[in-house]
C-alpha cells in the first residue's frame, strides 16, 4: 500500500507516560522518536499493523500557545476527546491480561450487539473502545 | 460567562468518577462515594464537576439511567417494573414520573413507538449510538416539569415558547 493513512495522533499529558503504557501496557511498539528542541515527535505502533502510526503528542508551545495547550491538556483530562477503538481477537482475554497489567479500565467485557467489548482509558484520559472482531 | 480553567490533575480524577458512574449507573452514587473516587472533598467535588461536565453529578447519573431504561424499553422484553429496578430507581412511580418528566412520554409509550418505528439505524455503532441519545438535561428535572405544554399532546403544544 502507497497511499491511506500514516499517523494519526493523540494529546497526552506527558510523553514518557504515554510511551511506557502504550508499549508496555498495550504491546505497542515505538516507530519515531525523534527530538527537536523541546520538541518530540513520538509515535507507536501496533504489532500487527506496520502501515499505522498513532502518534503521542504534548500539546504546547511552539506548535500551539501556552493558553491553547492548557485547554487541551483539560479536554484530555475530561475525557472529551473522540472515540478510539482497538480490535482484538478475544476481549476477555485482553481484558483479563491488561487488567492485570494495570490498565484502567471503566467497563468489563459485555456481551451485546454480536460482539464483546470493554472500555478502558490511558494514563492521560483518552478512552478506548476493546471489541472482539467479528468473525 | 468566562470559563475558568480546571487544574488537568484534578479533571482527571473528576473523569474516573463519571467512569464510575457509567459503569455502574444502577447503584447509589451520593457525592460523598463520589468525592471519595476522585479525591476530593465533596464541596469541592460537586463544583469542581458541575464546572468540568456543564451539569450537576446527580443529573449526569440521571441521565444515564434514562440511557439504560431506554435502551432496555427498546431492545429487550423485560417488565417495566424490572426496567425500573434495574436502572437504579425505588419504585415503579418514581422511574415512570422521572422518565416521562425527562423524554415527554412514559416508559410504554416510549416502547410502544420506538418498536413502532422499526429497527435501529445501523451507521452508527451501537455503544456511541446510545451515548448520543442521551439526554440532554441543561435543566434540573424540576424545572422541565414546570415548563408549560410539555408533554402534552394537544393545540396547546402549538403555544409553546422557549
Amino acid at each position: 500500500m502507497s497511499q491511506g493513512i500514516d499517523v494519526v495522533g493523540l494529546y497526552v499529558r506527558d510523553q514518557d507516560e504515554a510511551l511506557a503504557f502504550y508499549v508496555d501496557k498495550l504491546g505497542f511498539s515505538v516507530h519515531t522518536d525523534v527530538r527537536n528542541g523541546d520538541y518530540r515527535w513520538l509515535t507507536v505502533q501496533h504489532p500487527e499493523q506496520p502501515s499505522f502510526q498513532l502518534g503521542l503528542f504534548s500539546p504546547g508551545p511552539p506548535t500551539v500557545d501556552e493558553g491553547t495547550a492548557q485547554t487541551l491538556r483539560e479536554i484530555v483530562a475530561k475525557g472529551a476527546m473522540p472515540p478510539l477503538v482497538l480490535v482484538v481477537d478475544d476481549c476477555r482475554a485482553a481484558y483479563e491480561r491488561m487488567d492485570a497489567g494495570g490498565v484502567e479500565f471503566t467497563q468489563e467485557p459485555i456481551e451485546g450487539f454480536g460482539s464483546v467489548d470493554a472500555s478502558f482509558r490511558d494514563p492521560s484520559g483518552n478512552g478506548w473502545k476493546l471489541i472482539q472482531s467479528r468473525e | 460567562m468566562g470559563r475558568m480553567s480546571q487544574d488537568p490533575e484534578l479533571l482527571r480524577r473528576l473523569l474516573r468518577a463519571k467512569d464510575r458512574m457509567d459503569a455502574a449507573s444502577h447503584e447509589a452514587w451520593p457525592v460523598q462515594r463520589l468525592a471519595r473516587v476522585s479525591r476530593v472533598s465533596e464541596a469541592h467535588f460537586a463544583r469542581s464537576f458541575k464546572q468540568a461536565f456543564g451539569l450537576p453529578p446527580h443529573r449526569y447519573l440521571l441521565t444515564r439511567r434514562i440511557e439504560r431504561a431506554t435502551a432496555l424499553l427498546r431492545d429487550t422484553d423485560l417488565a417495566i417494573t424490572d426496567i425500573a429496578f434495574r436502572t437504579g430507581w425505588g419504585s415503579l412511580g418514581s422511574f415512570g414520573r422521572t422518565f416521562r418528566d425527562v423524554t415527554g412520554e412514559s416508559p410504554g409509550a416510549m416502547r410502544m413507538r420506538e418498536r413502532a418505528a422499526g429497527h435501529e439505524p445501523r451507521t452508527v455503532p451501537p455503544c456511541y449510538l446510545s451515548a448520543a441519545r442521551r439526554p440532554d438535561l441543561t435543566i434540573a428535572v424540576l424545572e422541565k416539569r414546570r415548563q408549560p405544554g410539555r408533554g402534552i399532546k394537544g393545540p396547546e403544544k402549538t403555544t409553546e415558547v422557549l
